[in-house]
């Protein structure tokens, strides 16, 4: 997993709410056997037409917008646990993703991705919404060590969460088997006082 | 004071992480073709086995056709991704029940029916519909594919433990009005987002009057308003549901085993996150009009206006409505439907086959309708012909097809067309979910059968 800590950049936006993993990419699109190459079917039914021309109103089509960081609306990932949505969204180049409100199975697939899923206020988002609105080149700045996020238009910056052990994950680029593989003999011994007489 | 969850949960916990996640050990997993191939590859990569194999099912359901299954698959991409979960299965060992197979069928329909998700049990699959287990008194939730290569290789997961919330349905349910109708119910209420977080335990008389069935559709779409997985304390019903199968524990542990899940069920005292009430009385028969179950609303009601969304919802909701062809304030009583689809890790069990083939029985299937009706399992397309629905439904103009996840999802052949409109008893509603440019509105397997028969929508009152 690739390393992430200072991150200053434009932003896409999609101010649409509850957007679901089958928008992020479409079940047809599901049936590769790799991690590779879901970045072009991102938002793949918004974006291309029925013949694969590209849709010219959507955000991801327009010239004015490009960056490293996703802004959706509130409920940001809900539905099916597919992680090729966060294939597709990391596969396409975002190296975070900023919402009120993110879909749990969406958020950890994400951070198990190198996606970083940036929760902050309703105030927050619509005001970067506005800026972004504004001027097409306004940025936000992420700082994972201290935890913050700053809409360098209006210079309001928020602080978020994120558990130490994820943050470490980020930082140091590495992942959870790693940490699990290490740590087989407590799985062994777990294993040998089972509680519960189904296993 | 410990609630159900509590109790699974904590004797599942093998380490926890220092301002980190749970070390969480897992008693089952099942795989399907979709959501494993790169976390088997990725074991590949690192040189590992599958840690407990006999822990591990793969099965097939979301690409496999529902007609000819006998023959080689048509689309050679469905073809090369349950072609790889033969490969894996057998290379690594795990349990399988391939395409074909008696015990094949949807993996949310086949554990529960064998008796492979059992009371206690924590149980994954990278499916969020996994949360379906849950009505067996288990803590079953949806994972990703780097997790499911977490579980192969060390029959553990990460997670983060969820808020707790309990929901109580009082009272008793109306005529007609059905275990999907009580979740479309739960949804509209809640929103598509009301329960992320948390880990959901359904109770009241509703819940301990419903049957099994019942049960797994109700846990089956907890996922849909977010909640990381719904429960049910196991019961009477539950028991005899598990008892016989094959899969279930006999004899001695059988003895044993109901000895343990009698304890499975929140203390008198246990305290919850969140807690919620709803009162059966006012649970009418439900369908849904836009692009998520959280767009629910009785059948007889007319879709919300503007004024009743807020101002950061109001471009979403006008985009729903707008892929629908709906209007705001508009009522969908009489709205005329071109599909029907029966099926899915939904609805698409015995009882729902039942419910339909009893409604349709002397009837003839309405000229406008193309009906797919998709057993769960190979085990309830068995029971269909045990049964003779079969003959009633076929007498009424009905055929019925083979099973798998088929329409609910449209990775197989089965894809509504675009602009048409589909009243179906699956899952999701989600722009495109059912084919490009397909319009679903979901509904009780009642509902679908009142809409089979008369072509159009309308409130299944006799």
């Amino acid at each position: 997993m690739e390393k992430i800590n200072n991150i200053t950049s434009t932003c896409i936006p999609l101010p649409l709410e509850n957007v679901d993993t089958d928008q992020i990419v479409p079940a047809r699109f599901l049936k590769a056997t790799s991690k590779e190459g879901f970045g072009d079917n991102l938002f793949r039914d918004w974006r291309f037409d029925k013949e694969g021309k590209p849709i010219e109103s959507f955000v991801l089509n327009n010239p004015n917008y490009s960056g490293t960081v996703l802004v959706a609306g509130k409920n940001f990932g809900s539905g099916s646990s597919r992680e090729h949505a966060a294939w597709a969204v990391a596969g396409y180049g975002f190296k975070v993703v900023i919402s009120s409100f993110f879909a749990d199975i969406f958020k950890n697939n994400a951070m198990n991705n190198g996606v970083l899923p940036i929760v902050v206020s309703e105030g927050f988002l619509s005001n970067l919404f506005k800026s972004i609105e504004n001027d097409n080149k306004a940025t936000v700045s992420v700082c994972l060590e201290n935890q913050t996020v700053r809409n360098d238009a209006t210079g309001e910056t928020e602080h978020f969460d994120i558990n130490a052990y994820k943050k470490e994950c980020f930082l140091n680029g590495y992942d959870d088997i790693d940490y699990l593989l290490a740590n087989k003999d407590k799985i062994e011994e777990y294993e040998k006082k089972l509680l519960t007489p189904n296993s | 004071m410990n609630t159900l969850f509590d109790k699974i949960w904590d004797s599942h916990v093998v380490s926890k992480v220092t301002d980190g996640p749970t070390q969480l050990y897992i008693d089952r997993m099942y795989c399907h073709e979709v959501t494993s191939p790169q976390a088997f590859d990725g074991l590949r990569k690192r040189g590992l086995k599958v840690f407990r194999p006999e822990k591990i099912t793969c099965i097939p359901d979301h690409n496999i056709p529902t007609l000819n299954q006998e023959k080689p698959i048509k689309d050679l991409v469905s073809k090369n991704q349950v072609d790889t979960l033969d490969k894996n299965a057998k290379e690594f060992g795990t349990g399988y029940f391939p395409m074909g197979h008696p015990k094949n069928g949807v993996i949310h329909v086949v554990g529960p029916e064998n008796g492979l998700s059992l009371p206690g049990m924590t149980i994954v699959c990278g499916d969020s519909h996994t949360s379906t287990h849950g009505a067996m008194g288990a803590v079953a939730f949806g994972i990703g594919t780097s997790e499911v290569e977490m579980v192969l290789a060390t029959q553990c997961v990460f997670q983060s433990r969820p808020k707790t919330m309990r929901i109580n349905f009082e009272g008793n349910l109306k005529p007609n009005v059905t275990p999907k109708d009580v979740a479309l119910y739960m949804m509209m209420k809640l929103t598509t987002g009301g329960a992320t977080g948390y880990f959901v335990e359904y109770a009241g008389e509703v819940v301990r009057n419903m049957s099994m069935e019942g049960r797994l559709t109700l846990c089956n779409l907890s996922i849909e308003m977010g909640a990381r997985g719904g429960m049910i304390a196991p019961d009477e019903t539950t028991f005899n549901y598990i008892k016989g199968t094959d899969f279930a524990p006999k004899g001695e542990d059988w003895d044993r085993a109901i000895a343990y899940w009698k304890t499975l069920k929140s203390d008198d005292d246990a305290v919850f996150d969140r807690e919620i009430t709803f009162y059966a009385e006012d649970i009418q028969q439900m369908i849904t009009y836009g692009t998520n179950p959280g767009m629910a609303m009785p059948i007889n009601s007319t879709i919300p206006t503007l004024d009743d969304i807020e101002e950061s919802g109001r471009v979403s909701f006008l985009k729903s409505l707008d892929y629908m062809g709906f209007k705001p304030g508009q009522s969908l009583v009489g709205q005329k439907i071109d599909y029907v689809f029966l099926g899915s890790c939904t609805n698409g069990r015995i009882e729902d086959f039942r419910t339909f083939a009893n409604f349709v029985k002397g009837k003839k299937k309405a000229d406008n309708i193309t009906a797919w009706l998709v057993p769960g399992s190979w085990k309830v397309a068995e029971l269909i012909k045990t049964e003779g629905l079969d003959k009633i439904l076929n007498e009424a103009g009905f055929e019925i097809r083979q099973p798998g996840c088929s329409a609910c999802l449209a990775m197989n052949e089965d894809k509504i067309p675009a602009g048409k409109y589909a009243v179906s008893t699956s899952n999701r509603n989600f722009e495109g979910r059912q084919g490009p440019g397909a319009r679903t509105i979901l509904a009780s397997p009642l509902t679908a059968a009142y809409v089979a028969i008369t072509g159009k929508l309308l409130i299944p009152n006799s």
